[in-house]
């Protein structure tokens, strides 16, 4: 077994083991943080696979933002544990056949021909730019379906804002524009004035107060 | 096993002087500070003062490490560590000059955005694992900062890829060697995007103005509020970390990183330390003189100044990089 295969199995056991105490694990912010591990993993079995541009942006995108914006939810969440596990010997029969079913699909797949002929990617020096190759395809033969791929997700951005946005009544907003406009003129006024000396400063009322 | 062993000294050789430039980048905050309060800072360990952060970071390391009762004890050490990891491990595709670079990965700027990315789970790890109410609104306030203004980063870095061409960062400095010093540079095409990155930057490492995560005056020290000794110290040194590597990584992309800026007079380190240097003078500065942003503003500037900022001047340069008036 050489280096690489020794890697590729180390990562794969984590990435298992992680997806395992995904669903396992009790305590929700516990289970999202083993799929960000598990992401990692994933991540950098697609490295030794030279696909560093696909690698590089799952942990971009899935760690840096999707997980991070999905441990805030989870975090704020005051979830009750034993509700969850309500009910658990009554649903464990559809829970095993969904399951069994999935287990027959993914093995009918993983047996198949195709599955098993591809073939391992070759090394490539350091100058090669698998970042470059991805774009020219992106971008001369797929051009229309990538173009379409990113209009629907600018759709479903604009969807998504438009499903949560509430113009509530009686809300006090600030105006930005005036806070901008602001000049330390309209908030603080510099007077000119003669010194005053408070009263009970002056020695001869202290001399009269110690006198009664 | 000789490759392996090479490798290992020329991490070594980048870690301990970013580890020894965070210790002196401390004293130098305080004495900038100072001087600009009208004080003088540090004065009383070693001459002027230059053994402070030797004697602070002695004292840190023989603290008392507390873990709180009710913390999650796994994550609460595993969150420091989360951040200086990122923190270090981004500097391996940092170059120094057209032959020092740890290594030159093709996709080396999508490694940096990746990494850098990964740092915010050490602040929220922290706030959540401390079982602490300031503690967690510090990582609440930093998770939602941090993904508004990397957001703005990205963009900002994607005018950067459009003159280069490139992802590695070692081409990206060598796209700024031009006649003209100083004005081959990004700097000057990118102007706007300079700035964003830089204010984010900024945002992103947490730092005056935008220490709403720390906020001490609001919520007590933020995330790192129970952290004590060295795991404490840890987060300094990853804070500080990333403030250097934000300074080398602007230096890199729009300031044309060992390049010289004078036409004639050779390139070499000395710029790139000269200028990131001045960065970090910034970054001194900008947290003696701002006040610290109320939040609602923080947000309205990373969504709807910065990324509106970006996106226009992506489309400039694009009409105009295609244009004949296009200068460099």
């Amino acid at each position: 077994m050489d280096f690489m295969t020794a890697v590729f199995y180390l990562f794969s056991t984590v990435l298992v083991l992680s997806g395992l105490r995904v669903i396992t694990a009790r305590n929700p912010v516990h289970a999202a943080l083993f799929l960000v591990l598990a992401f990692v993993s994933a991540s950098a079995i697609w490295m030794l696979l030279e696909a560093e541009f696909l690698a590089l942006t799952l942990v971009l995108v899935y760690v840096g933002a999707v997980m991070v914006l999905f441990l805030f939810v989870v975090m704020m969440l005051d979830v009750n544990f034993d509700t969850l596990r309500e009910g658990f010997w009554r649903h464990l029969p559809v829970g095993l056949l969904v399951a069994g079913v999935m287990v027959t699909e993914m093995v009918l797949v993983v047996m198949s021909e195709g599955f098993r002929t591809a073939p391992a990617p070759e090394a490539r020096g350091f100058d090669y730019s698998n970042t470059h190759e991805l774009g020219m395809v992106l971008y001369t033969q797929y051009l229309y379906a990538f173009e379409l791929a990113a209009v629907l997700l600018l759709v479903a951005i604009v969807a998504a804002i438009a499903l949560t946005l509430r113009r509530r009544e009686g809300v006090r907003r600030n105006d930005i524009g005036k806070q901008v406009a602001v000049r330390a003129a309209d908030r603080m006024r510099v007077v000119q004035m003669a010194p005053e000396v408070p009263a009970f400063s002056r020695p001869e009322a202290a001399d009269g107060e110690a006198a009664q | 096993m000789l490759l392996t062993a090479w490798t290992l000294i020329k991490i070594l050789a980048i870690t301990l002087p970013v580890m020894g430039a965070v210790a002196y980048l401390t004293y130098a905050e305080r004495k900038v500070i100072g001087y600009i309060q009208v004080r003088i800072g540090p004065n009383r360990v070693g001459p002027l003062g230059l053994l402070q952060p030797i004697a602070d970071a002695v004292k840190l390391l023989t603290k008392e490490l507390i873990i709180p009762s009710g913390a999650s004890k796994v994550l609460f050490v595993l969150a420091p560590v989360i951040s200086i990891v990122a923190a270090l491990a981004a500097w391996a595709v940092v170059p120094f000059g057209p032959e020092t670079i740890l290594a030159d990965i093709d996709a080396g700027l999508l490694y940096i955005l990746a990494l850098t990315s990964m740092g915010v789970y050490g602040v929220i790890v922290a706030g959540w694992a401390s079982n602490s109410k300031y503690a967690f609104i510090g990582a609440m306030r930093s998770a939602a900062q941090i993904v508004a203004y990397e957001i703005a980063m990205g963009f900002a870095l994607i005018g950067v890829l459009m003159l280069s061409g490139s992802l590695s960062l070692l081409d990206i400095v060598n796209a700024q060697q031009g006649d003209w010093g100083l004005f081959s540079w990004n700097l000057i095409p990118l102007l706007p995007l300079f700035v964003v990155y830089f204010i984010s930057g900024v945002a992103e490492t947490n730092r005056a103005p935008f220490d709403v995560a720390e906020g001490e005056s609001e919520i007590v020290a933020g995330f790192h509020v129970e952290y004590s000794g060295m795991t404490f110290a840890i987060f300094f040194l990853a804070e500080y970390a990333n403030m250097i590597l934000v300074s080398a990584l602007s230096t890199c992309l729009f300031l044309g990183g060992w390049l010289s800026p004078i036409p004639g007079v050779p390139s070499g380190w000395p710029w790139l330390f000269a200028k990131m240097g001045f960065l970090l003078f910034c970054f001194l500065w900008f947290r003696a003189t701002f006040p610290r942003y109320r939040y609602d503003q923080i947000m309205r500037l990373g969504w709807k100044v910065f990324i509106p900022v970006t996106l226009v001047w992506i489309l400039v340069v694009g009409a105009w990089k295609l244009s004949p008036w296009w200068l460099w």
